[in-house]
């Protein structure tokens, strides 16, 4: 009975994970680029909630609306001034460690406007726990939403990209930036575009990553913002579906190692599948091996 | 400035005495600047300002109170106290900035520092200088590893060594579960002293369960291995803002158990903002002092501390009360003056304190010393009851 309890907090801890990924992945399968303050960008759209929904006392969806706004122009503004500039540079380095940086000066903004006390973060779902086998096994309302929201973000995602002419734009840039210029496509508008929906999937994620685990303080993101970068590298980064079933599979093997090897030793135990995985099929579960031509 | 004129025409005046007489001089006055022949200088380091500044400025508030009550009572053997309370911002390369100042002030006593790394680091020069140290709240085992050092709180392991105790003696549980935080020594120390303490007692440890830093949001599987071992008590040897967690979670899972926490539990009611301290009903942890006892000290005490400072003190400003107290007595048991030099009053000290020297204050009652500096005394208990915390 306990193996099916602990199946649904992997399926509930890894379908936050995915949730996460499919941000990540997305923003890496079109500009090629890992956007580390992704997580940040998570915990800035649950204290946006938190702020509006527990300190202002206004409903629920005006919070995860306000969540989801502020989020996308805090994606667009980031990628203008710390991105874009650097798009060009020598070294794909310069991109990256402005991400960190990035990173870093979120949480200090939070840590300023916030202070350093953890809030205890009230859920956004109100949907009621299923009960299965006498109480024995739990389905939170969370776990629920959580999964729905992925699948259905993962299908809207996935459709967007095949049947829009701005998701054809994207898949361009993801191919050649330069051909899809010179094809008449505005590379620099696909790339804000894919940030702006980047980042509203993190401010949701973020709400329902907060719902599911209530603890609120300016470093929430930034664990299962990693987290979330090696789910979406297990399932192969840059594939949509590769990025969910990572985060579902990573959820579950990190349950399941606490479960039954040793809760001390679960993170090491994640990582080192990890390896092993990469090691086996070094683009990951969904990755396309592509050939470079020389 | 008249003063030091009048100082150091004698200082000159013994000076050439003993020049002209061909004698060495005994180094006396040693590490204070100005002897003030009427008072004794108590210096401390804490963090006043920073993220653990309610700790420091708790223990600075509460030695000044002591500090005030004691010279309107006349003193100690006719001499007055001085405190001086210097910022280290919870750093221990700031803590040693701050200790030079305090013995350039001409520190006599060290009542500090208030948290454990300062406190360490602090605790390396005072046993270079031979100064006596107390620390009110370094909780940290080496913060008293050197011989001139004593603490009034428990240290962290003792916490896991007196709560075994207080379960055992009180038959509160016979199958006991421990969640604790594996990468940080605090909570792994007090889960091992627990554990090896358990032994002596009828209790059984059914399940101990880790996490660790970075993954410390998410306690379900913790939690249902702690069910399914069918624990009727949880001991949280951690700090209130994953306890306050782990009680959201065993309420949404529907486990509901005794939890019993140690002094990082004081501030589960409102440490973390918007947490709902009703879930906290019931949970019982260790603490040296509760301010809402009814024992005649601790009522004046806290009311004076209220009067004085416009809010309720917590266990740090009780342990720095203590503190002051334990030094006076000290002072009276030893006989020291404060003429004498810090080496002397050191050693008188050490002698007195760990020779059936034994303390009645806030903290507890009957408190003795060992030579190696940790208080023994009786745990005190409170468990939280309508939203605030009474002594068991």
């Amino acid at each position: 009975m306990s193996f099916v309890q602990y199946l649904i907090s992997g399926l509930s801890l890894g379908s936050v994970y995915a949730l996460i990924a499919l941000g990540y992945t997305m923003v890496y399968g079109i500009a090629k680029m890992l956007n580390f303050a992704h997580g940040d960008v998570i915990m800035i759209g649950a204290f946006t909630t938190y702020t509006v929904c527990s300190t202002m006392g206004l409903p629920t969806a005006a919070g995860v609306l306000a969540a989801a706004v502020l989020c996308t122009l805090l994606g667009v503004c980031i990628e203008k001034v710390a991105y874009k500039p650097l798009r060009k540079a020598a070294s794909p380095l310069a991109v990256l460690i402005t991400a960190i940086g990035v990173s870093y000066l979120l949480q200090n903004i939070a840590l300023l406007i916030f202070g350093t006390n953890t809030k205890a973060f009230a859920s956004v779902v109100s949907l009621d726990a299923i009960k299965l086998a006498d109480g024995q096994i739990t389905f939170t309302g969370e776990t629920i939403v959580t999964i729905i929201a992925c699948i259905v973000i993962m299908a809207g995602l996935m459709l967007f990209i095949k049947k829009t002419k701005a998701g054809q734009a994207m898949l361009a840039v993801s191919e050649d930036k330069g051909a899809a210029q010179l094809m008449g496509i505005n590379v620099n508008g696909t790339i804000a575009l894919t940030f702006a929906i980047g980042s509203a999937l993190a401010a949701i994620a973020g709400v329902l990553l907060c719902s599911s685990y209530p603890s609120l303080n300016p470093y929430t993101g930034s664990m299962p913002g990693i987290k979330a970068f090696v789910a979406a590298v297990f399932g192969g980064i840059g594939s949509i579906p590769g990025a969910f079933i990572g985060g579902i599979l990573l959820g579950i093997i990190e349950i399941f190692a606490k479960a039954y090897i040793s809760s001390q030793m679960a993170d090491a135990i994640v990582f080192a599948i990890l390896i092993v995985i990469l090691l086996i099929r070094p683009t990951g579960l969904f990755g396309r091996n592509i050939q470079e031509k020389v | 400035m008249k003063k030091f004129k009048k100082f150091a025409c004698v200082a000159m005046a013994s000076a050439m005495v003993f020049a002209m007489a061909g004698c060495g001089s005994d180094g006396s006055g040693n590490g204070s600047g100005s002897a003030d022949a009427t008072s004794f200088k108590i210096g401390g380091t804490g963090p006043l300002t920073g993220g653990a500044a309610a700790y420091g400025q708790a223990v600075q508030n509460a030695a000044q109170l002591a500090v005030d009550e004691i010279n309107a009572n006349g003193g100690v053997n006719g001499y007055t106290l001085e405190l001086n309370y210097q910022d280290d911002e919870h750093n221990a390369e700031k803590a040693v900035n701050a200790y030079n100042t305090l013995k350039d002030w001409g520190v006599q006593i060290v009542l500090g520092s208030v948290t454990s790394a300062p406190c360490i680091a602090v605790g390396d020069k005072t046993k270079d200088d031979n100064i006596f140290q107390l620390t009110p709240s370094g909780t940290a085992v080496d913060c008293t590893k050197f011989d001139n050092a004593f603490r009034v709180c428990f240290s962290d392991p003792a916490q896991g060594t007196v709560s075994a105790q207080y379960i055992g003696e009180n038959n509160l549980a016979t199958k006991v579960a421990i969640i604790y935080d594996s990468s940080d020594p605090y909570s792994s120390g007090i889960y091992e002293n627990f554990a090896k303490e358990a032994e002596n007692y009828s209790f059984e440890i059914v399940s101990a369960e880790a996490f660790t830093e970075d993954s410390k949001t998410d306690f379900s599987v913790q939690l249902q291995k702690t069910k399914d071992s069918g624990a009727d008590m949880v001991f949280l040897p951690i700090y209130y803002s994953e306890a306050a967690l782990i009680l959201t979670q065993a309420n949404g899972m529907g486990f509901s158990t005794t939890f019993f926490g140690v002094d990082g539990m004081d501030g589960i009611l409102s440490g973390v903002d918007n947490f709902d301290a009703s879930l906290a009903e019931g949970v019982m942890f260790l603490t040296p002092f509760a301010s809402t006892s009814t024992e005649t000290n601790i009522v004046n005490f806290v009311s004076a501390y209220e009067e004085k400072f416009g809010e309720t003190p917590n266990q740090f400003a009780a342990d720095a009360y203590d503190g002051v107290y334990i030094i006076k007595e000290l002072i009276e048991k030893s006989g020291v003056k404060p003429t004498d030099d810090v080496s002397t009053i050191c050693n008188g000290f050490k002698e007195a304190i760990s020779n059936g020297y034994s303390f009645d204050g806030l903290t507890g009652k009957g408190i003795t010393w060992s030579a190696d500096g940790e208080p023994n005394k009786a745990p005190s208990v409170v468990i939280i009851k309508d939203g605030v915390y009474q002594q068991l």
